[in-house]
């Protein structure tokens, strides 16, 4: 499947603070020091893509929003 | 739909490792089926994987205690109770509940449980230190998975080690299905009034410790809602860690090209260490939520007022997500399992666990490469009747 650019959201209001999307896809994703997710890198590289899918995925509340750009 | 007579649950594992029977074949045909709660109450059980995320995250499906019906016949449980007392997130839904884990997620963060990897690696090495001083064959549950999660949270949260042998009686009896009622609210109650000294001690002693911390970050915490946060975090740090290593542990022992890929090489860890929480799915029954006004889930309707327990056992094994599902391969992704649930209350010491688990696996491994069981299999004694399963205990010798 090709992958072209893709656009990265978050919503800290939503935001649970498990950490899953820092441990799975840390290049794009921290949480500051209370626990809430940061977003580092809004239009990740197609090599980050995958992780960021899957951190979108795994998310346990729906936090991240994923759009495909272009 | 199914037309027919409503399930009943049961923990009983099939085999070591397995779910309860009737869960995994009601997967196979439906992921929600009707379930008789222990107290007659007429609800719903989840066994499908995208099922159990739907309801885990839907705010519609309330976690509060006064509305949840018991899924099996017992005292009380870490997840039910008649009323939630102030503190008991678990057991709260937003805004009540983010009010206390917004305090709390800052002390749990991958980064900062990763600071601990060399602090846990040296508690790791003592306990084995300690296995080889007492000799082969020991108790691998009793020497090793206890002892460490045990320590690791009271140095975090500022309970004295030394009064382990207290709040691990209490716990152990609280959670246990077999106990009477007097005795797991004596238990309760026990813990509760312990932890509470410690709270007003903190109040006066503070140390650099997380309980003390929740005191300087909110003068408003009163001391019940702190008594209830340290409860919470105390019995979840030890009890489920403790029993995932000893557990995990005999699982490998059980499969023996798994535990060889592992030993041949050790960067499987962290793989395998998801995959035991998939397949082994330790928290016997719920989480249970109650339908706060009628819900769709997969074209079933959920009633308002209906409780519905969710086998995070039996969605971890759901073939839709997970190919071959019944097969324990520590190369396989696991990742997106539910062993540590999903939605708001998604456990919040997980990462924590993660690397207490891949710390004690791996030391474990490489301390005694003839690791093996000092007794038949059939002979350890299995938490059927607890509210985490695992093992009693787990001779081991090397």
């Amino acid at each position: 499947m090709r992958d072209g650019p893709l656009r990265v959201g978050v919503d800290r209001r939503l935001c649970c603070g498990a950490g899953m999307c820092a441990l799975l896809a840390p290049e794009v994703f921290d949480q500051c020091d209370e626990g809430f997710v940061v977003l580092l890198d809004p239009a990740p590289p197609a090599a980050a893509h995958a992780a960021v899918r899957e951190a979108a995925d795994q998310c346990p509340c729906s936090a991240i929003t994923l759009h495909s750009a272009g | 739909m199914s037309q027919g007579l409503p399930v009943t649950f049961s923990t009983v594992r099939e085999g070591y490792f397995n779910p309860p029977p009737a869960t995994r074949s009601l997967r196979r045909t439906e992921p929600l089926t009707r379930m008789e709660f222990a107290d007659g109450h007429l609800g719903w059980l989840v066994t499908g994987y995208s099922a159990a995320r739907a309801v885990l995250a839907d705010a519609r499906f309330s976690a509060r205690g006064e509305l949840k019906h018991p899924p099996v016949p017992r005292a009380a449980t870490l997840d039910e109770a008649p009323a939630a007392p102030p503190g008991m997130f678990i057991q709260h839904d937003d805004p009540e509940h983010q009010r206390y884990r917004k305090l709390l997620v800052g002390q749990f963060t991958v980064r900062r449980m990763r600071l601990l990897t060399e602090w846990i690696e040296k508690i790791t090495a003592e306990r084995l230190d300690e296995m080889e001083r007492l000799g082969s064959p020991a108790d691998l549950f009793e020497h090793f998975a206890l002892p460490i999660p045990s320590l690791v949270i009271c140095e975090l949260l500022g309970v004295p080690y030394a009064d382990r042998a207290t709040f691990q009686h209490h716990t152990h009896v609280w959670s246990s299905f077999g106990e009477s009622t007097e005795d797991v609210t004596a238990a309760f109650l026990e813990l509760g009034a312990y932890l509470g000294g410690l709270v007003r001690l903190k109040r006066t002693e503070p140390a650099d410790d997380i309980i003390s911390g929740l005191i300087t970050a909110d003068p408003d915490l009163t001391d019940e809602e702190l008594t209830s946060i340290a409860f919470l975090l105390l019995v979840a740090g030890h009890e489920t860690t403790a029993n995932q290593l000893a557990l995990g542990t005999f699982a490998l022992l059980e499969h023996p090209e798994q535990l060889a890929a592992l030993r041949a090489d050790p960067s499987l860890i962290e793989g395998a260490v998801e995959e035991s929480l998939r397949f082994l799915s330790i928290v016997h029954h719920g989480p249970t939520r109650a339908a706060l006004e009628d819900v769709e889930v997969e074209g079933t309707l959920i009633r308002e007022g209906e409780v519905v327990m969710v086998s995070l056992a039996a969605a971890n094994r759901d073939p839709e997500r997970f190919p071959d599902p019944e097969s324990f391969d520590v190369t396989r992704r696991a990742a997106g399992h539910l062993g540590f649930g999903h939605g708001i209350h998604q456990c919040l010491g997980q990462q924590l666990a993660r690397i207490e688990l891949r710390v004690g696996f791996t030391a474990l491994l490489e301390r005694f490469p003839q690791l093996r069981l000092a007794c038949p299999p059939e002979e350890i004694r299995l938490r059927h009747d607890m509210q985490v399963y695992g093992v009693y205990a787990l001779p081991v010798a090397w």
